[in-house]
């Protein structure tokens, strides 16, 4: 299955976008891993600006980034949006509300929670009416979030969007739930060539995944970041690595320019 | 679009386990709907609960995965003589290549609000909770996957109200590019306080068993369901329901309010005809989202109106198995396998005046008559919409 890679976006510890996470990738030196830049939901109006969680505005803003990579217009492409925890905030203030006697659950809230809110956000913002799925897969998350993106690309005949986004849970969930540092990336799919940056040739595969030699850390905390093996082979150019998937499963994808 | 054989399917609702108990419980007019007695909730609401599901814990090799949400994936996993369907596609196509793709809304959250409330005095949660195997959305597939033994690519599609219907999707898509050969799809959802005091905060939960497309409506009725289907290319001269066709698409207009004019749901709608190929005028029923809110109603109404007219009969079942969420869509797509198996079509349970503005054709009494291709609606919060089209292959 091959696919064009049309645009590219990331923030993680220590980088705000797809231009300093490539340079760390390509810098001999081992990284320091600084702080995880603050999001701020730039596509959102005001009004909901300041409403959203730090969860929506990661996923927004990694996709963002990667729309204008691509030059393509926000409203034209399909959306894949994917996390393995979902709004953390959002869901420990409603469990934690659960436990009050009142249990009044906000409505903004709730209609938060839902796995795909902010998907929902960025459909709202871009007035597009383009097929829209969130989806998980537990750590192995981007590798289901680019095998739903590159058939949808292939069998629809659309470019399509994805997001991979993880926060960090408060307490009391923070210790026991994966993703300690925020980590999203978005990329940009297109079956027509013109313009990519990369080409992915994708499969499935029973081989061992790829680790990151550096980056342990970061790619085996927050379910996006298990993306960083394919990263450095893009900024590299070019190469093959086997993505972490399932437990029995990984996805294995060459990097062409 | 890759069509696809739905070889096999299964439900579980608040009208029983499988697929004869539902379609007993639509063709004697019997609500599953019950007061709300669903753990210490205090709501005035009706509810689709699931009985039994109290008593049996999930089998004690996956004893990690254990909560509600899993034991009533397990109860669907049991019902219809499923699990010796998948035994048999193994055997035909191997473990790695069947995909399980499940949809949910709210997964095991249950387990994680019952540990809030065990928080120990320095805000600990209790030492037996778990959450990668319970709250975590990818827990329901995951425990799907390893109770079934395979080995396909997985993942939950989590939409809101429209998650079990866009399994179908990814699974012709996965299928059609090789990925795999067959899939095992379907929707599990359960109660939890999280929907209940979340749809109530809303003020969308009605005070009496819901009445879709009803002048009256004033709400859903949230329900609990699990429902499967195994998915594989068709072969020729088969009698089996087929996934003609799908669409999907965003409303862009707000997160928890359909678009007025229900424009979302028209151009799912049309997109589903459109790569099913199949005209509007050869829809033999719509199975309606019908939810009973006031704005869902009226705006699924325009766009259905504006596509099928005012002859096609469409119904809304959700009167008799409430709101099941992120089951809704696979529940309702295993009802239309029955409408097509029994040459039956439900009618609206519980509605007796249908709202003077309503163009639809909307059935208010059981009716059997052919029916050979029908569509279904699933509609969900953040303007996420999904239709599907199921029937016989033309001759």
């Amino acid at each position: 299955m091959n696919v064009y890679l049309k645009g590219l976006g990331a923030i993680g510890p220590g980088f705000a976008n797809w231009a300093e996470l490539g340079n760390l990738l390509a810098s001999s030196e081992i990284p320091s891993f600084g702080v995880v830049p603050h999001p701020q939901g730039i596509i959102l109006p005001g009004t909901e600006r300041r409403r959203a969680s730090p969860t929506i505005k990661l996923a927004l803003d990694v996709a963002l980034q990667a729309i204008q990579v691509s030059g393509l217009d926000a409203d034209k492409v399909a959306l894949v949006f994917a996390s393995s925890n979902g709004d953390t905030d959002t869901i420990h203030h409603i469990c934690e509300t659960l436990a009050t006697l009142e249990r009044f659950v906000s409505p903004t809230r709730f209609h938060n929670s839902v796995h795909n809110a902010a998907a929902g956000y960025w459909s709202i913002a871009s007035r597009s009416m383009q097929p829209s799925t969130s989806l998980c897969a537990g750590s192995g998350t981007f590798s289901a979030a680019l095998l739903e993106g590159a058939t949808q690309c292939i069998s629809e005949e659309v470019p399509v969007l994805i997001s991979v986004f993880d926060t960090a849970f408060p307490d009391p969930l923070y210790d026991i739930t994966p993703a300690h540092k925020a980590f999203g990336v978005a990329m940009v799919l297109d079956e027509n060539p013109g313009n990519a940056i990369a080409q992915f040739s994708i499969e499935l595969s029973q081989e061992e995944p790829d680790t990151l030699s550096g980056w342990e850390t970061v790619r085996t905390d927050a379910s996006a970041a298990r993306v960083l093996p394919l990263l450095a082979t893009i900024a590299k150019g070019k190469g093959t690595v086997v993505l972490e998937y399932l437990e029995d499963l990984g996805l294995k994808v060459s990097v062409t320019s | 679009m890759q069509s696809l054989a739905i070889s096999h399917y299964t439900m579980v609702n608040a009208l029983g386990r499988g697929v004869s108990a539902t379609l007993k419980a639509l063709q004697n007019s019997n609500s599953g709907l019950r007061r709300c007695d669903f753990l210490d909730a205090e709501l005035n609401t009706w509810i689709g609960r699931v009985e039994g599901l109290e008593d049996e814990p999930v089998i004690s090799r996956l004893k990690d995965y254990e909560c509600r949400n899993n034991r009533l994936a397990m109860f669907g996993l049991r019902s219809d003589d499923f699990e010796s369907t998948i035994t048999t596609a193994i055997q035909r196509y191997g473990r790695h290549r069947i995909a399980v793709i499940i949809g949910t809304s709210t997964s095991g959250i249950l387990a994680t609000e019952l540990a809030y409330r065990e928080r120990n005095p320095e805000g600990k949660l209790p030492p037996h909770f778990r959450y990668q195997t319970t709250q975590e959305n990818y827990s329901v597939t995951d425990f799907v996957r390893s109770y079934l033994k395979l080995q396909g690519p997985a993942f939950t599609i989590s939409t809101a109200c429209s998650s079990s219907a866009k399994v179908f999707a990814t699974a012709s898509r996965l299928i059609g590019s090789g990925m795999c050969d067959a899939a095992v799809v379907g929707g599990v959802d359960s109660l939890c306080m999280t929907t209940l005091y979340g749809f109530s905060s809303l003020e969308i939960v009605s005070t009496s068993p819901c009445r879709p497309a009803s002048i009256d409506r004033n709400g859903i009725s949230i329900g609990e369901a699990a429902g499967f289907a195994l998915l594989e290319k068709p072969e020729n001269r088969s009698r089996l329901p087929i996934l003609l066709g799908y669409g999907e698409s965003s409303d862009g207009y707000h997160m928890s309010t359909p678009h007025p004019e229900g424009a979302g749901a028209r151009l799912a709608m049309q997109r589903a005809l459109q790569c099913s190929g199949i005209p509007a005028s050869r829809i033999d029923y719509v199975n309606l989202h019908g939810t009973a809110t006031r704005a869902n109603d009226s705006a699924e109404d325009r766009a259905v109106t504006e596509i099928f007219g005012r002859e096609t009969p469409c119904s809304s079942t959700k009167g008799w198995t409430g709101h099941t969420l992120g089951a809704a869509g696979i529940t309702e797509a295993a009802i239309c396998c029955l409408t097509l198996r029994e040459g039956f079509l439900p009618a609206t349970l519980n509605t007796t005046t249908v709202d003077p503005d309503f163009g639809m054709n909307i059935l208010l009494e059981n009716r059997s008559q052919p029916v050979r291709t029908v569509l279904s609606n699933s509609f969900g919060f953040g303007g996420n919409n999904a239709s599907i089209i199921l029937g016989y292959a033309t001759e």
